[in-house]
């Protein structure tokens, strides 16, 4: 990949700062979201439906970014939303994570039976359509938050498990790891010191971009009404109803659909840049 | 005596100035097999692939000359210049391995060029191969011709990229270190057998190679080429009987012989690479000013 | 012969597999906690109600018993009834199964064309800005799921610059009387361009959607594969020998290059044909996808485990034909 870019440079630094700087304002909205949300994201107001945003012909004003059709504001909305998105993806993302890793490591590390016995589900998960995997989960489970986590771990944690086995696999086979064995350290805490810290890099790359898958499924379920309650905010949510009134009222569609577009960009930017970052052979 | 190709003074650089060839001269007339030996990085096989304009990307021709068959290739259009060297001039490459297309059968790969650049009438074109694959001694050419190339031998794809290049009646052939690649006793069959070819078909060949030995035995005269600047052109026996150049003397005393097979253990002295470095600085400060 | 014994094998294992899946979601479904048969019925039904309906739907059974009726249904191709319907389900998932055949070979297509376009420019202006811009174009669609491009979609297309349908699969009022559901195929054998023409309005933004990441997945692979193979010995070879660098790209290093990204474009495409489930909905388009939504917001479980069947039949099968089409492209496989 390296030669494939030439001569043309790809500004690294700004990506990450780029997209680092559009997550910190979005984690700052939504942990203070009652507060600067002008205005209570539940609050119907029937003669207030699909008000404009404020440069608009028409405009309400309080009500920056127009209003849906039940007279809800947007601005306030997407705020809340915010927080659903983040909670998921924090959740989803880390539990995933750390099941992942951690099977992941042992694989690659202890080898033998644990090896063959994790790859072996690893290679039938994958041979499960994740959408299928998906839907039917949230069949059995029934719509809901929980649901959501619950099914983007089970589908999601051999990811992790597959890249983290084998990195785990190239260090333990390097001298370094030896000789900490050679020096008296017990095998697991070989693992932890050693071979973690060697793996955390990569670790921390995927959690960034599963965070941003997580954002991605959350939206979808929202969309499709499988996600939490219908009238909590939710951009999923938000979309759908934007999208049966996109003619009418094209803002309930656009903002909520620009911040989505922006987190899992900056996410997957986020993560593509740590990878480049710290990846030893890129480097 | 007239020469098929004839470079003067060719320079090639890299993108950002270095020099690879410096101001390089060379003829090679018709008939005649011209060596052209130095240490890997000498930029021998430079001088091949700037005369068929496969030089890498990073490098490029900034002055000189390169006339083949009495064109200044230099001075045509791009397209031109690629179909002149197409129809005049061939390559045996160094690795008959990868030189051919893994995914075509051997037949398409010698004939196609016949029919696409030259105009050739297909059956003659395959007519033309199944000769060739006969004339470089191939047991029962029509079923090669239907082989894919991993269905055969090493010795086998050197022969039919041997009989491929000489399919368009070049005036010219390169051949770029053609045995290297090879095993010991393949290597005295091919080289027998490019010499006969040349013999036979009257091409000019430029033989690039590291190894003195091989000159002495297919060669008429030869260029020595260190740092990209040629140190010392001569004919054949006089170059073996009395080398000019300190470094030729060198590199001759550093080449295994029969009577003495440890001499490849002889180093080229540290004194001798110095007088030339100091040779091919002297020159860039002249070509400089 | 290996070559028909490998597929007989391949064909064997793709069976187990299914059966595998087929076992799966069957027992997954049938732990569901909550009873769908009590939710069919209106609020006043008795216990004996509920009680007939589960008999009538086999739920009384145990987990075993219930499989093996089913199994036996399913070979003599009865996938059981739907719930929320009542009507057969494999009549109900094969009615649909042409629409999203349909929308995924058209995304396929164009995915192609696309990250085909996309990777010989990359090549033929390789380190130049050309390229720079293949690789941030590639990079940004990847990025962004087959979901938002839908999205982005109906904002341009549907909504600025009206030029495409943004729901359906084909306008109500256009009298059609084909015999079956492949439209799009049947509007071309029967040269229906006014059909046709409507089937790829409506088409155009869904399947585009779906193409969109394929296409920067095979622009990237191509590319790097093609780039790879354009240093080799026989593409510096063919040079010498005349031909410019348009031939040499597409001729010599193409159909080398192509192997390697096959492999890849097989599994991508099954997560396309995954793809169509939400994007269906996007564009209420009349699919499987959108019928398996439907099927999930209304506990449908025999409908559900009809598609889910269906769908792993779809994967499975891409799988075996794209191993096939890498044997048939690799000379070195095909004499083996």
């Amino acid at each position: 990949m390296r030669d494939a870019r030439g001569d043309v440079k790809r500004p690294i630094g700004l990506r990450l700062w780029l997209s680092g700087g559009w997550l910190t304002l979005l984690v700052l909205s939504a942990v203070f979201a009652p507060l600067i949300a002008p205005k209570d994201p539940l609050m119907q107001d029937l003669f207030l439906g699909r008000m404009p945003p404020f440069w608009m012909e028409g405009s309400e004003p309080g009500y920056f970014l127009g209003t849906d059709s039940l007279g809800r504001d947007v601005l306030s909305r997407m705020l809340y939303g915010a927080r659903l998105a983040l909670i998921v993806a924090l959740v989803a993302g880390t539990i995933t994570c750390v099941i992942g890793a951690t099977l992941g490591l042992i694989a690659g590390y202890y080898r033998g039976w644990p090896d063959r016995i994790i790859s072996r589900f690893v290679d039938i998960w994958m041979a499960f359509p994740p959408v299928l995997f998906a839907i039917l989960l949230i069949a059995v489970l029934g719509p809901g938050l929980m649901s959501i986590i619950i099914a983007i771990v089970v589908i999601d944690w051999t990811r992790f498990a597959r890249v983290v086995r084998a990195e785990a696999m190239s260090q333990g086979a390097m001298d370094y790891v030896a000789s900490a064995q050679v020096a008296g350290r017990t095998r697991f805490g070989t693992m932890l010191t050693e071979i973690l810290p060697n793996v955390l890099p990569t670790i921390v790359a995927l959690l960034t971009l599963e965070m941003g898958i997580a954002v991605i499924v959350e939206a979808i379920l929202s969309f499709v009404n499988l996600s939490i309650s219908t009238d909590s905010p939710t951009w999923g949510g938000m979309i759908s109803e934007g999208r049966t009134s996109v003619h009418q009222a094209w803002w309930v569609l656009v903002f909520p659909l620009i911040t989505l577009f922006l987190t899992v960009l900056s996410f997957s930017q986020l993560g593509e840049g740590l990878k480049d970052r710290f990846d030893p052979v890129l480097r | 005596m007239s020469s098929y190709l004839t470079i003067k003074n060719l320079t090639v650089r890299l993108k950002n100035g270095a020099p690879i060839l410096r101001a390089v001269s060379l003829d090679v007339a018709a008939g005649q097999v011209h060596g052209l030996v130095g240490e890997s990085g000498a930029g021998k096989s430079m001088i091949g692939k700037a005369v068929l304009g496969t030089l890498p990307r990073a490098l490029q021709v900034t002055s000189g000359e390169i006339w083949l068959d009495g064109v200044d290739l230099l001075s045509l259009p791009a397209s031109e210049r690629r179909r002149r060297i197409g129809a005049t001039a061939a390559l045996i490459p160094q690795d008959p391995l990868t030189a051919l297309n893994p995914s075509k059968r051997i037949g398409p790969q010698i004939t196609r060029r016949l029919v696409d650049i030259l105009g050739w009438r297909k059956q003659d074109a395959e007519a033309r191969a199944l000769d060739l694959l006969g004339e470089v001694h191939i047991p029962d050419p029509a079923r090669v011709m239907r082989s894919y190339p991993h269905e055969l031998s090493g010795g086998m794809r050197q022969r039919i990229l041997i009989a491929s290049a000489f399919a368009a009646e070049p005036k010219l052939i390169i051949a770029d270190e053609p045995t290297t690649a090879l095993d010991v006793t393949v290597q005295k069959q091919i080289l027998r057998l490019i010499g006969e070819m040349q013999a036979r078909h009257n091409t000019a060949l430029l033989f690039v190679t590291h190894d003195l030995g091989v000159v002495s035995k297919v060669c008429d005269t030869l260029s020595v080429l260190y740092a990209g600047k040629v140190v010392e052109e001569a004919r054949m026996q006089r170059f073996f009987m009395r080398p000019i150049h300190p470094y030729s003397a060198a590199l001759l005393a550093a080449t295994p012989t029969y009577t003495n097979p440890d001499s490849s253990l002889t180093p080229v002295p540290q004194t001798v690479t110095d007088a030339v470095e100091r040779e091919v600085r002297e020159h860039d400060l002249r070509a400089g000013a | 012969m290996t070559f028909f014994r490998n597929i007989l094998i391949r064909l064997l294992t793709t069976a187990v597999t299914l059966f595998g899946v087929a076992v799966i979601v069957f027992v997954v479904i049938r732990v569901v906690p909550g009873n769908p048969i009590a939710m069919m019925l209106p609020p006043g039904a008795t216990e004996a109600d509920i009680a007939r309906l589960q008999a009538q739907y086999g739920f009384d059974k145990s987990i075993f018993q219930q499989f093996v009726i089913w199994l036996g249904g399913v070979l003599q191709g009865d996938f059981g009834t739907s719930i929320s319907t009542r009507q057969p389900v494999a009549g109900l998932v094969l009615s649909r199964l042409p629409a999203t055949l349909e929308l995924s070979i058209v995304a396929l297509v164009m995915a192609v064309i696309m990250g085909g376009t996309m990777a010989l420019l990359g090549t033929r202006y390789r380190d130049t800005k050309t390229e720079g811009a293949v690789d941030v174009t590639a990079g940004m669609a990847l990025s962004i799921p087959d979901f938002l491009w839908g999205l982005v979609l109906i904002l341009l297309f549907g909504v600025l610059w009206p030029v495409f349908h943004i729901s359906g699969r084909i306008s109500p009022a256009l009298n059609i009387d084909f015999t079956t559901n492949f439209y799009l195929f049947e509007a071309l054998v029967r040269l229906r361009f006014d059909v046709l023409a409507d089937l790829i309005s409506h088409m155009f933004m869904p399947a585009l959607a779906l193409a969109i990441p394929l296409a920067a997945i095979i622009a990237q692979l191509l590319k790097q594969s093609l780039k790879e193979t354009m240093h080799l010995d026989y593409v510096t070879l063919a040079r010498t020998k005349g031909y410019g660098e348009n031939h040499v790209i597409t001729r010599e290093a193409l159909p080398n290059a192509i192997l390697p990204t096959l492999t890849l474009v097989g599994v991508q495409f099954t997560f396309l044909i995954g793809g169509t489930v939400i994007i269906e909905r996007l564009f209420s388009y009349e699919g499987l996808g959108n019928m398996a939504i439907d099927a999930v917001i209304n506990r449908d479980l025999p409908l559900i485990q009809g598609i889910v069947i269906l769908f792993a039949l779809l994967f499975t099968l891409v799988n075996l034909v794209v191993d096939m089409l890498y044997v048939v492209l690799n000379p070195r496989l095909r004499h083996a």
